[in-house]
C-alpha cells in the first residue's frame, strides 16, 4: 500500500476545494437541489457529471460536507458505478458492447478495429481530444448487433466500416 | 380532401439503431413533394427486428408492412402508392398476419407496436387502465389474491411466485411502503423490458400502481438502466401525463386512493439488477448486495417492507386484473404459468421478440421463429437466461421453454433471452469471457464471487495453453463448486453455470492448442 500523499487538515470540513468556480457551483447547485430526497448522492452525482462531462475528484469533500458524509463514502459510491468518470472526457463518449449477443456476430473483431483505428485502449480518449472509448455490457440492442453507443444515440449492425462513418460523423459535428 | 394515411414508424432504440429516424424524415419529406397527406406516428417495435426499419401503411384492409427500409426505398415505395397499400418488393403483407407475429401469444405485449406509446387515450382504447379500475373496486388481499391464482412468476429471473412476494409485503405492518421496478436489464440478449417501456409505458405504470394498491405502497420507484436513453424519455413522459390525468398522485381516478411514481437511473453496474444490490443503489450507496433475511418485502427500500419486481411481471399484472386470473393461468403449463416474452439474439437471422404461451420448445424458436444463424452456418450452442445462464448444445434444442425444464438440465430461463452461436464460436473463450464479466462486475462483498472469478480467468488461460490440463480441469471444477456453494447472491453463484456447460458439453475446445483454436 502506498501513503497517501499528506493533505489540508480535516478536509471535510474544509471550504476550500480546487474546483473552479463553474465547477464548484455545479456541484453546489446540484447537491442543494437535490440533498433532501432521498438517497440522494446517485442523482447528484448524474446531476454534476450531465453537466460537467465527468465528476471532479476535487468535487468530492464538497459533496461529502453537503451531505453529512465522509469522503469516503462519497468516492466509494463514485469510484463503485462505471458510468461515473473523474478525468474529463473526449468531446463525445463512445461505447462498444462486449457481451455475448454482440460477441456472437463479432463484437471483438469491432473492438480491436475501434481501437486501432480510435488509437486508444478503453477509458481512452483520442489524441484529438475528440473520442472516448469504452465498455459497455450490453445496451439492449441484442438483435441487431454489433451494438455501438455514441453519448446518448445507440447504432445497430456496425462492422468495421459503419464504425469509420460514425467516427466521422462524430468529429464533424463538434 | 382526404384524410391524412396514418403511417407508423416506430421509434424504439432498436429500429432507430439501423436508421427508424432517418426512414421518418425521409417519408415525411417525400410526402411533403408530392403533397400527399400523410401523418407519421411513431409507433413501438412489433418485435420483427431483423426487419426494422418495418414501417406500416394504416389502408382501408388495414395496416399493411413494409421493411427493411432505408431512406433510399422511400420514393419508390411512394410510387407503388404503399400507402393504399401497394405491391413492392418489400411489401410485407397485413402486419397481423405476417407468421412471426401471428403465432404469437401476446398477452404483456399486446399493445406494443400498435400506437404511439405515450398517446394515453389509445393506451385506454386499447384495454389500458381496465385492470386498474377493477383493481381499485377490490380490496387489497382481493388483489393479490388474483396476482397469486394467475401463477404469476417473477420475470426478471429468478421466477419467485409474484403473489407470494406480494402477500408478504401487504402483511407487513408499517407506516410506509414502496413498489420498486426492477428496470435494470443488464443480462446480454435481453429487451423485453426496454421495449416494454418505451413500446407500452403506461402498462408498467398502471401494473405499478396496482401493486401500490395491493400491498398499501403509495410510492414507487423505477430504476433504470443508463444505458437506455430512449426507455428514460418514454418513462419521463408517460410518468408525467399518467399524473397529470389523474392516474397517478394524490386522487386515483377520482377515488382519493394515493400511488405515485419517480424514475431513478442507474450508473453502469450489472449488480444493480440483484434485488438487494438495486436497494442499496436507490439508497445512494455502492451496489452491494444485502444479506437475506430479512427479504425486502419485509425490510425492504430504507428498511421499509417494499415489493420489487421486474418491468415484465408488473406490466403483466394489468392484463391478468382484468382478464381475470384464470385466463392468464390457462396459457402455459406445470408451474410455468401464462406467457414469457423471449427474446430471440445474437446470431439469428430472425431476430426480435417472441411472445409465447410456456411449453414451446428452444428448436421451435431457434428455428421456426429464428430461421437459423444469421450468418447461415450450423447453431453449435446458445446461451439461455443471460451472461449466467448456460450454454446448450444441440442435443439440447427440444427442452420446452419451462422453468423447471431448464432448471432440469442444468440451466435457466432467466428473463427469456437466447443468445445464438454459430460453429465458429471458441467455447472455452465464453467460458473465459464468463469468468472475466463476473470479475468486471463482482461487487466485492464476497470471497467466492471476488477472487473466485479472477483465479477462474486464471485457470482457463493455463486451461487453454495446456498446461498440465487434467489438473486445471479438477482447479476449475472445484473452484466452480465452492462460488457455488459459497456466494451470496446469483452473479458469484451462477457464474460457474456457463463455464461448467462450457466445459462439460464443448471440452475439445479447451484441449486445441490456441493456433488450431480458430475454426472456419
Amino acid at each position: 500500500m502506498t501513503t497517501p500523499a499528506p493533505t489540508r487538515a480535516n478536509p471535510d470540513r474544509s471550504d476550500r476545494t480546487d474546483l473552479d468556480a463553474a465547477a464548484r457551483e455545479t456541484t453546489l447547485a446540484a447537491c442543494a437541489r437535490l440533498k433532501d430526497s432521498p438517497g440522494a448522492l446517485l442523482p447528484i452525482l448524474h446531476a454534476i457529471q450531465d453537466a460537467l462531462s465527468y465528476v471532479p475528484g476535487a468535487a468530492v469533500p464538497l459533496i461529502a460536507r453537503e451531505l453529512n458524509l465522509s469522503r469516503a463514502e462519497v468516492h466509494g459510491v463514485l469510484s463503485f458505478y462505471h458510468y461515473f468518470r473523474t478525468e474529463k472526457p473526449g468531446r463525445r463518449v463512445l461505447r462498444i458492447c462486449r457481451a455475448e449477443a454482440c460477441q456472437s456476430v463479432g463484437a471483438a473483431a469491432l473492438e480491436a478495429h475501434a481501437k486501432r483505428r480510435l488509437g486508444v485502449d478503453y477509458h481512452g480518449t483520442t489524441a484529438d481530444g475528440a473520442i472516448t472509448l469504452e465498455a459497455v455490457y450490453c445496451l439492449g440492442n441484442c438483435a441487431l448487433g454489433p451494438s455501438v453507443m455514441i453519448d446518448d444515440s445507440i447504432e445497430g449492425r456496425v462492422d468495421a466500416q459503419r464504425f469509420d462513418e460514425i467516427v466521422a460523423r462524430a468529429r464533424s459535428a463538434r | 380532401m382526404s384524410a391524412a394515411t396514418i403511417v407508423y414508424v416506430p421509434a424504439d432504440a432498436s429500429a432507430v439503431a439501423v436508421g427508424a429516424d432517418v426512414v421518418a424524415a425521409a417519408i415525411h419529406a417525400e410526402a411533403a413533394r408530392r403533397g400527399a397527406p400523410v401523418r407519421i406516428v411513431r409507433n413501438g417495435s412489433r418485435g420483427l427486428l431483423w426487419l426494422e426499419p418495418l414501417v406500416e401503411a394504416d389502408t382501408p384492409a388495414g395496416r399493411i408492412a413494409y421493411g427493411p427500409l432505408t431512406p433510399g426505398d422511400v420514393p419508390g415505395l411512394f410510387d407503388a402508392g404503399f400507402l393504399g397499400g401497394g405491391a413492392h418488393r418489400l411489401c410485407l403483407g397485413p402486419t397481423a398476419q405476417i407468421p412471426y407475429l401471428k403465432q404469437q401469444e401476446r398477452l404483456t405485449f399486446a399493445r406494443v407496436g400498435l400506437t404511439d406509446p405515450l398517446d394515453l387515450d389509445a393506451y385506454r382504447a386499447h384495454g389500458g387502465f381496465r385492470g386498474l379500475d377493477t383493481a381499485l373496486d377490490l380490496e387489497p388481499a382481493g388483489i393479490v389474491e388474483r396476482v397469486t391464482a394467475s401463477g404469476l412468476r417473477g420475470r426478471g429471473g429468478a421466477a419467485f411466485p409474484a403473489g407470494i412476494k406480494w402477500k408478504t409485503a401487504l402483511d407487513a405492518a408499517a407506516d410506509q411502503k414502496y413498489v420498486v421496478c426492477n428496470a435494470d436489464e443488464g443480462d446480454s440478449g435481453t429487451f423485453s423490458d426496454r421495449m416494454l417501456m418505451e413500446g407500452d409505458p403506461y402498462a408498467l405504470i398502471e401494473g405499478m400502481t396496482i401493486a401500490g394498491l395491493a400491498v398499501g405502497a403509495t410510492r414507487g420507484t423505477i430504476y433504470l438502466r443508463f444505458e437506455y436513453p430512449h426507455a428514460r424519455r418514454a418513462l419521463e413522459r408517460a410518468i408525467e401525463t399518467a399524473r397529470e390525468r389523474g392516474y397517478l398522485g394524490e386522487n386515483l381516478r377520482g377515488t382519493g386512493r394515493r400511488f405515485d411514481l419517480d424514475l431513478r437511473i442507474g450508473a453502469g453496474a450489472y449488480i444493480c439488477g440483484e434485488e438487494t444490490s438495486l436497494l442499496e443503489s436507490l439508497e445512494g450507496k455502492r451496489g452491494q448486495v444485502r444479506f437475506k433475511p430479512p427479504l425486502p418485502a419485509i425490510s425492504g427500500l430504507f428498511g421499509k417492507p417494499t415489493v420489487i419486481n421486474n418491468v415484465i411481471t408488473l406490466a403483466s399484472v394489468p392484463i391478468i386484473l382484468d382478464r381475470g386470473a384464470e385466463y392468464y393461468r390457462d396459457f402455459g403449463l406445470g408451474r410455468s404459468r401464462g406467457t414469457l416474452p423471449i427474446q430471440l439474439t445474437g446470431n439469428i437471422r430472425h431476430g426480435g421478440l417472441v411472445e409465447k404461451a410456456f411449453g414451446t420448445t428452444l428448436r421451435e424458436l431457434l428455428y421456426d421463429f429464428g430461421g437459423g444463424s444469421r450468418s447461415g452456418r450450423p447453431i453449435r450452442a446458445v446461451q439461455v437466461g443471460g451472461p449466467l445462464g448456460a450454454y446448450l448444445p444441440e442435443s439440447q434444442f427440444d427442452t420446452k421453454i419451462d422453468y423447471e425444464a431448464f432448471a432440469a438440465i442444468g440451466g435457466m430461463l432467466g428473463h427469456g433471452g437466447i443468445v445464438v452461436f454459430d460453429d465458429t464460436v471458441d467455447m472455452a473463450a465464453q467460458a473465459r469471457y464468463a469468468m472475466e464479466f463476473c470479475a468486471i462486475e463482482s461487487c466485492g462483498k464476497c470471497t467466492p464471487c471476488r477472487i473466485g472469478s479472477t483465479r477462474g480467468v486464471e485457470v482457463i488461460d493455463r486451461l487453454r495453453a495446456g498446461e498440465d490440463p487434467a489438473k486445471q480441469e479438477a482447479l476449475l471444477r472445484d473452484l466452480c463448486d465452492t462460488m457455488i456453494d459459497g456466494s451470496l447472491c446469483a452473479l458469484g453463484g451462477l457464474t460457474p453455470y456457463p463455464v461448467r456447460s462450457a466445459l462439460n458439453h464443448f471440452p475439445e475446445d479447451f484441449r486445441k492448442p490456441a493456433a488450431a483454436r480458430r475454426r472456419g
